[in-house]
């Protein structure tokens, strides 16, 4: 039986300079519908090639991932991405950024009405119908990445992609948006992948953590079964034994098994 | 420190209506917050633009005065008294017409502004579509890369003679030298700003599969537009050098072929003055582009 979303056997070569180097080698990673995945990893160990992969911006060099029974190539909305910068485009209001996407995905199926409802309920989903007219400039951080989050909901992905989606942001507005993100994954019942090296927010997070060994040719070391019951909150589980067990199984890969990486 | 002392007073004044409302049935904070805060907001205002108008004026002031002490010794360089009696001549009426070769200044700065505004324009149209094709299509770039290399650093007026043996008429030669010497510019910031669109908005496109026309016009287009304006201002900056010394050569009616032939009447009031109005233009054109460039520019709006 074969996995939701399943990348099989990958390997990614980049060249520069011309010498070429095995970027990651060998990754399996089996996703299933509603799984909320996260890729956890040293900088520069291919965690976000893993991820482009998925989302189809990198092609692999041997390997392939599938997804819902389709070979993925190139990519699609139906693998929406939260780019760690936000990626919003400046001359565009939060609006006008959703707008875009959801024009893209429905635009010729729909009606002008039905598809500014659905930027509306993007926007709202992530609590920023206040501020739908504002450009990227004239916001937070945080809610720069709340509009990337909205834009790629409101694609109805059949995987969303998540690369270090709040690295960027500070502890008390990542906090937030974490919560924010469980509440939206448990309502929308979403397929998640999501890249980050923060081992607090994959432990919160996740129903998963896949951890990753240090580049160059990176591959899956360990895959880690969060099996937190949720919904999650926070504050009792930082007194949770089981929590910090799982915490500390991460810790131990990260820094004993892997140490730290030379070029770190 | 005498401004911060007056903003200390301006702030006590302005806890006074606040502390006793109860007296007053109509609370009327505006009068006693305006009353003494004003002339103090007047002067540090006064104060301020006297700061940022005074360095400049000394400069001038100091050049002119150069200028005089300089005149005084010399046999052919007029002084600033008689170059201001002349242009006031002159000014006075900028709009006359006595045949071909002798027009009003007026008419010469239109006659200018009229070619580098056809040669400008005719770049424009050809060099920022092109450049959004080199910016955008490597191979495309590839190719053109060692032509606009070799006739980019070309002096404008080397195609003066190519012009003119094109067009086989004056005008037509100068405005095709200035659409030359201003295509470059345009073509190549274009080209550079289509190019540095960042990648994070370009892979927006990818996952959104947006179509080439979408992606021109709701990314590359706004993301470049400063680049094409910057490259906009340099072309004319580089358009007004080159029509002076084009129509120098050309003759006709023009301000670049005025100063040629106040040298030959050897009138140096009216070459001063010549220079002075070029300056001027060029400055305000300068200006203008800024406005419109920060007018169009989506990081300053």
């Amino acid at each position: 039986m074969t996995a939701y979303l399943e990348i099989d056997n990958v390997s990614v070569v980049f060249k520069a300079r011309g010498k070429s180097f095995v970027a990651v080698r060998d990754v399996d990673i089996k996703v299933e519908q509603g799984e909320f995945v996260t890729i956890i990893g040293h900088s520069g160990c291919g965690k976000s090639t893993v991820l482009n992969v998925i989302a189809g911006l990198v092609e692999p060099a041997r390997g392939g991932a599938v997804l819902a029974g389709r070979e993925i190539d190139g990519p699609s909305p139906e693998r929406a991405v939260v780019f760690q910068n936000h990626s919003l485009l400046p001359w565009l209001t939060a609006y006008g950024n959703v707008h875009l996407a959801v024009q893209r995905v429905f635009g010729s199926l729909e009606s002008k009405a039905q598809l500014a409802d659905r930027t509306h309920a993007a926007l709202a989903l992530v609590g920023l119908t206040h501020a739908k007219d504002k450009r990227p400039n004239e916001i937070s951080g945080g809610m720069k990445q709340r509009v990337g989050i909205a834009r790629a909901l409101a694609m109805e992905p059949k995987v969303l992609l998540m690369d270090e989606p709040f690295g960027a942001l500070d502890a008390l507005t990542r906090a937030n948006l974490q919560d924010a993100l469980m509440d939206i994954q448990a309502k929308s019942r979403s397929t998640v992948v999501m890249i980050t090296h923060d081992v607090d927010e994959a432990v919160l997070l996740s129903d998963r953590v896949v951890m990753m060994t240090n580049g160059p040719a990176a591959t899956v070391g360990e895959v880690l079964d969060i099996d937190l019951p949720r919904p999650r909150h926070r504050l009792p589980l930082a007194t949770d034994p089981r929590y910090h067990a799982l915490r500390a199984d991460i810790l131990r890969f990260l820094h004993e098994r892997q140490g730290h990486p030379v070029a770190a | 420190m005498p401004s911060r002392l007056k903003l200390v007073r301006d702030n006590q004044n302005e806890t006074l209506p606040d502390a006793g409302p109860a007296n007053d049935a109509g609370p009327r904070p505006v009068p006693a917050l305006m009353l003494p805060a004003a002339p103090s907001r007047a002067a540090a205002i006064a104060r301020s633009s006297l700061a940022a108008v005074l360095p400049p004026l000394i400069g001038v002031s100091a050049l002119i005065l150069i200028w005089a002490l300089v005149a005084r010794g010399s046999d052919y360089l007029p002084g600033p008294g008689s170059t201001l009696t002349s242009a006031i001549e002159l000014f006075s009426d900028p709009f006359y017409s006595r045949g071909p070769n002798d027009q009003g200044i007026g008419w010469n700065l239109l006659a200018s502004l009229a070619r580098v505004a056809k040669g400008f324009g005719m770049a424009a149209l050809i060099g920022i579509p092109l450049g959004f094709v080199l910016g955008r299509f490597t191979k495309i770039n590839a190719a053109f890369q060692p032509i606009v290399s070799l006739l980019r650093p070309v002096s404008p007026l080397a195609w003066l003679p190519i012009g003119l043996a094109v067009f086989q008429a004056a005008n037509p030669a100068a405005v095709f030298t200035i659409f030359i010497c201003s295509i470059w510019p345009m073509l190549l910031n274009t080209a550079l700003g289509v190019a540095s669109v960042p990648q994070d908005y370009l892979n927006v496109a990818r996952v959104l599969r947006l179509s080439e026309w979408t992606v021109f016009t709701r990314i590359l287009l706004p993301a470049s537009i400063p680049y094409v304006l910057t490259g906009a201002k340099l072309a004319l900056g580089i358009a007004w050098l080159s029509i002076v010394a084009s129509e120098m050569l050309t003759g006709g009616v023009g301000i670049g072929f005025w100063l040629w032939d106040e040298w030959n009447n050897l009138n140096m009031e009216h070459i001063l003055i010549a220079i002075v109005v070029i300056g001027v233009v060029g400055l305000a054109i300068e200006q203008g582009m800024n406005l419109i460039a920060r007018r169009f520019d989506y990081r300053s709006n």
